[in-house]
């Protein structure tokens, strides 16, 4: 946690916060068109009975996040981890309870406004206006993002459309222009995993120099050792629940045990 | 949301949403502690002076997805953005077959290819728009879930795409104007006030749309059907004009109705303009002051209509 003494400045503060999905068409007599149509005509009497089932996804979960952190989230498969950070993002409403944030914290993914049948190079512009930079900024760091990338080491790729890059290449690029950016808060969805050995050793250094730059680094990642060399504080989610908050080391030894031997990972 | 996430925390539908179990924090403490660095809380709509500043200051990015999205559309074609022109000739070159040549709407209708190309070109400007601001938010979802931008982006950068589409379609018409000897006037400047109307019409019902289509997709389904009814009461491939001289004893609100249509205020604005022939008495009344009002209403209010909902998208 942040020293008292120096003052830390709070960038994230998750305040009890509860996260429910619901889905539709879930219920008995699924998939027939009658219980369909009596599902809409009376949604909202009785939403509990016609079918749709809640998904608690997030339960009281409540931390703070300081200026300078780099924060590990870990937790099995499930655990409401990625769902934790959309909702830091502002991108899913929170059921229960509040979350403060400075400025506006960003997901690191521009996947979803790149298009696979332009070219890397128009993808660049795309995906820097879609992360709100202006023209100006895309093109003074369009150089940079390609040479990060390391693109058009074997050869023009950066012309081609993106669907003919393999899918390293693709992850590359991707990481590549979401992490020109510099973020106030910044979340990173496992996105290290991608990329061969030498793009890793990379983007590890890209997220240490955004992490100086700005904010606050979080990051969701199955590989323990990608949070080692990043963070240091990890937050531990289970089943929703925040289990552990603490230093990277202290929280990690207690997640080996419970996943090793607990057996299997749920 | 992931599949994943399901498998955990089901909760069968019986239990009423249980209360919060109180945590060891007390309340306050976050609300004081995020107020004193100035935070704010995450994911809250701005008011609409802000939202109208965000969504201009995104304008970039409207008129690249729109483009991108244009060009998108045709890249793994051979003939690549050939097709742009090709398929609004097609399309012309189908109704014309059935409507000029098969049932015959042509009689008494003078340069009426021109007549016919015209509304095509026109109309499909504003049943895409629309069609495609249904889909704006429910088929964007990964985008609306991924990264941070005024949804109303979307429905805009969507009209603007079928803009720019019908100034390549607007391309193919001058040529045909040509072609079958409609002289070039001065009133081929109104062309542009037209179309800047009807693009402020048609973003506007864009946005209306996506609103409810990213509540029920199931609209999008529907549509085509409310849109085929809306063309062929349009007068997209007959006369309005001139079924409404023949039938006198029509009842006066179906007059109305018929004359104050906006698509077909605006193709018929788009044919007077373009066609000689087409005299400023085959207008509806009032047509200007119409396109201006159907404009406003549809552009300002589908713009508040969507921005009530901002906070919502892409949620579910």
């Amino acid at each position: 946690m942040a020293d008292p003494n120096n003052a830390p400045i709070p960038t994230v503060v998750a305040d009890r916060v509860d996260i429910v999905y619901r889905v539709n068409g879930t219920g008995a007599g699924r998939g027939s068109a009658t219980a369909a149509l009596n599902r809409i005509l009376r949604r909202k009497k009785t939403e509990q009975a016609s079918g749709v089932r809640k998904v608690h996804a997030v339960k009281a979960v409540s931390f703070t996040a300081y200026r300078g952190e780099a924060i590990g989230l870990i937790g099995t498969n499930g655990s409401g981890k990625s769902t934790l950070l959309k909702a830091v993002a502002g991108l899913l409403p929170v059921e229960h309870g509040r979350i403060y944030t400075d400025g506006q914290p960003s997901l690191l993914g521009v996947n979803a406004a790149l298009m696979n049948d332009l070219t890397g190079e128009r993808n660049v512009y795309l995906g820097g206006l879609a992360m709100g930079m202006s023209r100006e900024q895309v093109r003074e760091r369009y150089q940079e993002i390609v040479d990060f990338s390391g693109i058009n080491e074997k050869g023009d790729f950066i012309t081609l459309p993106m669907r003919t890059y393999s899918s390293g290449m693709a992850a590359r690029l991707r990481f590549s222009i979401a992490a020109a950016k510099d973020h106030d808060v910044l979340m990173i969805d496992e996105a290290l995993a991608t990329g061969d050995r030498s793009f890793q050793k990379r983007s590890e250094a890209r997220i240490r120099e955004l992490r100086k730059s700005a904010g606050t680094v979080f990051l969701v990642s199955h590989n323990n050792k990608s949070i080692r060399d990043t963070c240091d504080r990890v937050l531990w989610l289970e089943r929703g629940e925040l289990r552990m908050d603490g230093g990277t080391e202290e929280v990690l030894k207690e997640y080996e045990k419970f996943t090793g031997g607990g057996g299997k990972a749920p | 949301m992931k599949a994943a996430d399901v498998s955990q925390v089901l909760h069968t539908p019986p239990p009423a949403p249980d209360p919060v179990p109180a945590p060891a924090a007390p309340p306050d403490d976050a609300a004081a502690l995020a107020a004193r660095y100035g935070l704010t809380v995450s994911g809250a709509r701005p008011s609409l002076p802000a939202y109208v500043r965000q969504l201009w200051a995104r304008r970039h990015f409207i008129t690249a997805f729109a483009t991108a999205k244009l060009t998108a559309q045709y890249s793994q074609a051979k003939l690549g953005q050939v097709w742009q022109v090709a398929t609004p000739l097609l399309n012309a070159a189908v109704y014309y077959f059935i409507f000029g040549e098969l049932m015959g709407t042509s009689r008494g209708v003078p340069d009426y290819i021109p007549f016919l190309v015209t509304g095509v070109f026109v109309w499909t400007f504003t049943q895409s728009s629309i069609m495609a601001g249904t889909r704006a938010i429910s088929g964007s979802l990964g985008l609306v879930r991924a990264l941070h931008f005024p949804r109303a982006a979307l429905p805009v950068s969507y009209a603007l795409q079928q803009l720019q589409q019908l100034l390549f379609s607007m391309a193919a018409l001058f040529v045909i104007l040509l072609c079958v000897g409609v002289p070039v006037s001065v009133s081929w400047l109104l062309v542009v006030p037209a179309l800047a109307l009807q693009f402020v019409f048609n973003a506007g019902v864009a946005m209306i749309m996506a609103r409810m289509g990213a509540r029920t997709p199931d609209i999008a389904q529907l549509m085509p059907f409310v849109l085929r009814t809306w063309m062929y009461v349009s007068g997209v491939m007959w006369s309005i004009d001139k079924v409404l001289t023949a039938h006198q004893d029509m009842p006066h609100i179906v007059l109305i109705a018929l004359e104050c249509n906006p698509a077909a205020v605006y193709i018929d604005l788009m044919r007077f303009a373009l066609i000689d022939t087409f005299h400023a008495s085959q207008l509806p009344h009032h047509v200007w002051p119409l396109a201006v009002g159907w404009a406003l209403l549809a552009g300002v209010g589908g713009f508040i209509y969507f921005w009530k909902a901002e906070e919502t998208y892409g949620r579910g």
